[in-house]
C-alpha cells in the first residue's frame, strides 16, 4: 500500500516542480522584456537630456562602438553578401529555367536580397559578432564589479556603455545592410552576365526599376529593428550574469540564440503586417 | 564629536529567507577611520554595498552627509557620489583602458577640466600612491597590490570627503598589505578624508582603525576603539580576534598506503 501513495506523492511534487519552473521563467522572461523597455527609456532620456544633466554621451565613444559594429564588419559582410548574392542567381536561374523565365532573375534577387536577405544576414552577423562581444564585455565588466565602480563615480553605466553601442548599432545597422544589399546584387548581376549573357549595366538598371523607394524602406527599417533587439537583448543577458567565467560564457551563448531568434520572428512579424 | 557623515539605522537585509543584516545601526564620523571588521559571510560586504548607495534597504535607513540614499534624486545622487571614492576588493580597474586612463575616466566624464590638468592630476593621484610612472601600463601588467594603489588612486581623483575600502589587504602578502595599510593613513593625512574600510585582516583592523565594528551573522556586536575591541568581554569577539584555523590530524603513511591500495 506505500507504494503507490509514495509514487502518487512524487507525481504530485514533480507536477507542482515542473509549474513552479515554467512560471519561474515566464516571469524571469517578463522581468527581462522590463528591463529592456527601461533600459530603452534611460537611453533616449541620456540622448536627448544627457547634456543638460551633466550626464553627456561623449562622441568618441559612440566612434568607437561604430569603428567595431560597422567598419570592422565590412569584410565579413561583403563575404557574405557576395555568396548569397551568388546563392540566389544561381538557384533563381535554375528555378526559372523550368519556365523559361530565366531573364525574370533580376525580379526574385532584388526583391529577396532587399527587403529579406540584406538585413537578415546583417542582423545575424552583427548578432554573431558585436552582440556577443557586447553580452561578454558587460558580463565580465559586472563580475569585475567595473559596473558598480561606474555607477558610484556618479558615472551612470547605461549612459556610459549602452547609449554610445545603441547609437552606433542605429548607424551601422542599416548602412551595412545597404552596402550588403548592394554587394549582393552586384554579385548576382555579375552571375546573371557570365551566365545568361545579360549585361551587368543592364542588370542594374532594370534593378532600379524594379526596386520601388517602399522595398528600401522595408529593409531599412527592419535593420533599425534588429540594431535596437542586439543592443538591449546583449545588454540585457550580459547584465543579469551570474557565477564567473562559466556565467559569461553562458551569457554570451544565450544572447546570440534570443538575438538570432528575435530578428527571425520580428522579421516574419513585420513581414505579415506589411503585406497585409 | 566630531559630526556624522554616514548614518545607518536599524539596517535589515535579506536575500531571499536568508538574513544578512539584522538591525543594524553605527555612523562613521567625519575625519576617523572605521574598520568593519567580520568573518566571511558576516554581512560587511553588504553593509558596505548599502553605505555606499549600490543597494537601496527596504528596511532601515541609511543616510550620506545628512542625506537619506533612498530618497535621492538623479541630480542629487549624483553630486552625493562625486564626494565619495571606492577601491573595491579587486581593483575593479577598467581593463580596456590604461591605469592613466583608468584614473582619469572620473575627471573626463564629471569634471570641466582640459586635458593638461586631467594629466597634471592623474600624475599627482598616481605619486600619492607610490606608482608614478605607471599610467601607461594595462592594468593586466600591475600586479595584485599595484592594482588596489591604482584602484586607490582613481577613488581619490576626484578628492572626495570620504573613502570607502573594500578588503583593500585580501590576497597579498603581509609586507604589501602592511604596505597598503601604511597608504590609507597617507591618504587620509594628506587628502583629509573620512575612510570606511572593510577587512577580514585583524592586524590590519588594529593597525589603522580609530574606531572598529565588529559584525557577525549579520549582528552589529560592538563600535569601539581598537583597544577597547581587543579587550571586549564579549566571546564572539574573542572567538574572532583568536581564531585560528582548523588542523586537521593526518597521517601522512596512513594516506600513502590508502593511495597505493595497501591498506
Amino acid at each position: 500500500m506505500a507504494e503507490p501513495v509514495a509514487s502518487g506523492r512524487t507525481a504530485g511534487a514533480g507536477a507542482r516542480d515542473f509549474l513552479e519552473r515554467v512560471g519561474r521563467r515566464a516571469a524571469g522572461g517578463v522581468e527581462e522584456f522590463g528591463v529592456a523597455g527601461w533600459l530603452l527609456g534611460q537611453s533616449l532620456f541620456f540622448l536627448v537630456l544627457g547634456r543638460a544633466r551633466r550626464q553627456p554621451v561623449r562622441l568618441p565613444r559612440v566612434i568607437a562602438e561604430m569603428m567595431q559594429i560597422g567598419i570592422a564588419a565590412l569584410p565579413i559582410t561583403t563575404l557574405l553578401s557576395v555568396t548569397i548574392g551568388l546563392m540566389l542567381a544561381l538557384q533563381g536561374i535554375h528555378t526559372l529555367e523550368t519556365f523559361g523565365a530565366e531573364s525574370q532573375i533580376v525580379i526574385g534577387v532584388a526583391f529577396a536580397v532587399t527587403r529579406e536577405f540584406a538585413p537578415l544576414i546583417t542582423g545575424i552577423l552583427v548578432a554573431g559578432r558585436s552582440g556577443s562581444a557586447l553580452a561578454a564585455r558587460i558580463a565580465t565588466m559586472t563580475i569585475n564589479q567595473e559596473v558598480d565602480a561606474l555607477r558610484v563615480m556618479g558615472v551612470d553605466p547605461v549612459r556610459f556603455l549602452v547609449v554610445p553601442s545603441l547609437v552606433a548599432a542605429l548607424v551601422m545597422v542599416p548602412a551595412l545592410t545597404l552596402w550588403s544589399a548592394i554587394v549582393s546584387q552586384l554579385a548576382a548581376g555579375a552571375w546573371v552576365q557570365l551566365d545568361l549573357g545579360i549585361g551587368l549595366p543592364v542588370y542594374v538598371h532594370q534593378t532600379f526599376e524594379v526596386l520601388g523607394t517602399e522595398d528600401l524602406l522595408h529593409g531599412m527599417t527592419k535593420s533599425v529593428i534588429f540594431a535596437v533587439l542586439i543592443v538591449l537583448i546583449a545588454v540585457v543577458n550580459g547584465a543579469s550574469v551570474r557565477g564567473g567565467a562559466e556565467g559569461v560564457g553562458r551569457r554570451t551563448t544565450r544572447t546570440v540564440v534570443h538575438c538570432i531568434s528575435a530578428i527571425l520572428i520580428t522579421d516574419m512579424i513585420f513581414v505579415w503586417i506589411t503585406t497585409r | 564629536m566630531s559630526r556624522a557623515i554616514v548614518e545607518v539605522e536599524g539596517l535589515t537585509v535579506h536575500y531571499g529567507s536568508r538574513r544578512i543584516l539584522d538591525d543594524v545601526t553605527l555612523e562613521v564620523r567625519e575625519g576617523e577611520i572605521l574598520v568593519i571588521m567580520g568573518g566571511s559571510g558576516s554581512g560587511k560586504s553588504t553593509l558596505l554595498r548599502h553605505m555606499m548607495g549600490l543597494e537601496i534597504p527596504t528596511t532601515g535607513r541609511v543616510r550620506v552627509f545628512g542625506k537619506d540614499l533612498s530618497r535621492l534624486g538623479r541630480d542629487e545622487a549624483l553630486d552625493l557620489r562625486r564626494r565619495m571614492g571606492v577601491a573595491f576588493q579587486g581593483g575593479a580597474l577598467f581593463s580596456s583602458m590604461t591605469v592613466g586612463e583608468n584614473i582619469m575616466l572620473p575627471l573626463e566624464e564629471l569634471a570641466d577640466l582640459d586635458e593638461q590638468t586631467m594629466r597634471i592630476m592623474m600624475r599627482l593621484k598616481l605619486e600619492l600612491v607610490d606608482l608614478a610612472g605607471f599610467e601607461d601600463l594595462m592594468p593586466s601588467e600591475l600586479s595584485g597590490g599595484m592594482a588596489k594603489r591604482a584602484a586607490m588612486a582613481r577613488a581619490i581623483v576626484m578628492d572626495p570627503k570620504i573613502l570607502f575600502c573594500d578588503e583593500p589587504s585580501a590576497g597579498l602578502d603581509p609586507a604589501i598589505s602592511s604596505a597598503l595599510d601604511a597608504l590609507i593613513l597617507k591618504l587620509r593625512e594628506a587628502l583629509q578624508m573620512t575612510i570606511v574600510v572593510v577587512t577580514h585582516e585583524l592586524e590590519s583592523a588594529f593597525d589603522i582603525a580609530d574606531r572598529i565594528a565588529v559584525l557577525d551573522d549579520g549582528a552589529l556586536l560592538a563600535v569601539d576603539a581598537p583597544d577597547a575591541i581587543r579587550h571586549s568581554p564579549l566571546e564572539p569577539i574573542q572567538n574572532l580576534i583568536h581564531r585560528r584555523p582548523e588542523v586537521v590530524p593526518v597521517d601522512p603513511h596512513a594516506y600513502l598506503r590508502r593511495l597505493t591500495g595497501e591498506a
